[in-house]
């Protein structure tokens, strides 16, 4: 783990609430409005909550990021579960291959402001996300 | 982080902690249908104002718990949605269509007084 990454293993619901309030601090931290904080916290939360319910386990790093003159927070989230299979499915609004409301990724693509995400079926997923700070 | 609730007259309230987990709602999703048949209540209104954030699992329940009360022929309504979790919601596509919202506890119990004089 490098200096100034926050990492936070998945492996429960627990976990979704541990890393939304570990990501809403290090917001705060960064000088984001309570507003934006919200957004990121509810960002981790869905990232967290796709962990839980598609591969079981994973991790949340959050880091700080820096361009030029701005600074941001960025979130990845990660795991080694069976992955998705069609991602631009995956990405429309309504998706969902367990029954709930859908993975929640379009919704936490409109939170943030960057959004990419690398999944291969049976390789697991990895969601990278970030916020600049207006 | 258990969820308190309160009871007033033929309404429960129930208020929210900042950290809720999953298990968590759905023990207050259990706990509250079961207090609702118990104390033969007309509504519940569930306080939402501490609530850090407002997830897809977080508005299924809300909404599930709606559902299972109305189905009791009690009301629900929400109270407290603050407005950046709100802003959070609508960009997230997420609704609480068909269940009632306030303001806070205050216009909630105003809203059911006004609903049980209706009904009288």
């Amino acid at each position: 783990m490098r200096a100034g990454e926050i990492q936070v293993a998945i492996n429960s619901d627990q976990d979704i609430v541990t890393a939304r309030q570990k990501g809403r601090a290090l917001a705060i931290e960064l000088g984001f409005s309570p507003g934006d904080a919200t957004l990121i916290a509810t960002a981790i939360s869905e990232l967290a909550r796709n962990i839980v319910s598609y591969a079981r386990r994973g991790e949340i790093t959050l880091k700080t990021v820096h361009a030029s003159s701005r600074q941001g927070i960025s979130i990845i989230a990660s795991d080694s579960g069976p992955g998705i299979r069609d991602i631009r499915q995956a990405m429309r609004d309504g998706f969902s291959t367990s029954g709930s409301l859908g993975l929640g990724l379009p919704g936490v693509r409109r939170l943030m402001d960057e959004f990419e995400i690398i999944s291969e079926p049976g390789q697991g997923t990895t969601v990278m996300v970030k916020k600049w700070r207006q | 982080m258990e969820v308190p609730i309160l009871k007033q007259g033929a309404v429960l309230i129930a208020t929210f902690q900042a950290a809720l987990s999953d298990a968590d709602l759905n023990q207050l999703r259990m706990g509250l249908v079961q207090q609702v048949v118990k104390f033969r209540s007309r509504a519940v209104i569930v306080d939402v104002t501490a609530m850090d954030v407002m997830d897809s699992f977080a508005s299924r329940t809300l909404r599930e718990i709606a559902h299972m009360i109305r189905l009791r022929g009690a009301e629900t309504v929400i109270v407290g949605i603050q407005p950046e979790v709100a802003f959070a919601m609508v960009q997230l596509g997420l609704t609480l269509e068909g269940v009632a919202t306030a303001l806070d506890l205050e216009e909630g119990l105003a809203y059911l007084t006004q609903k049980f004089k209706n009904t009288d």
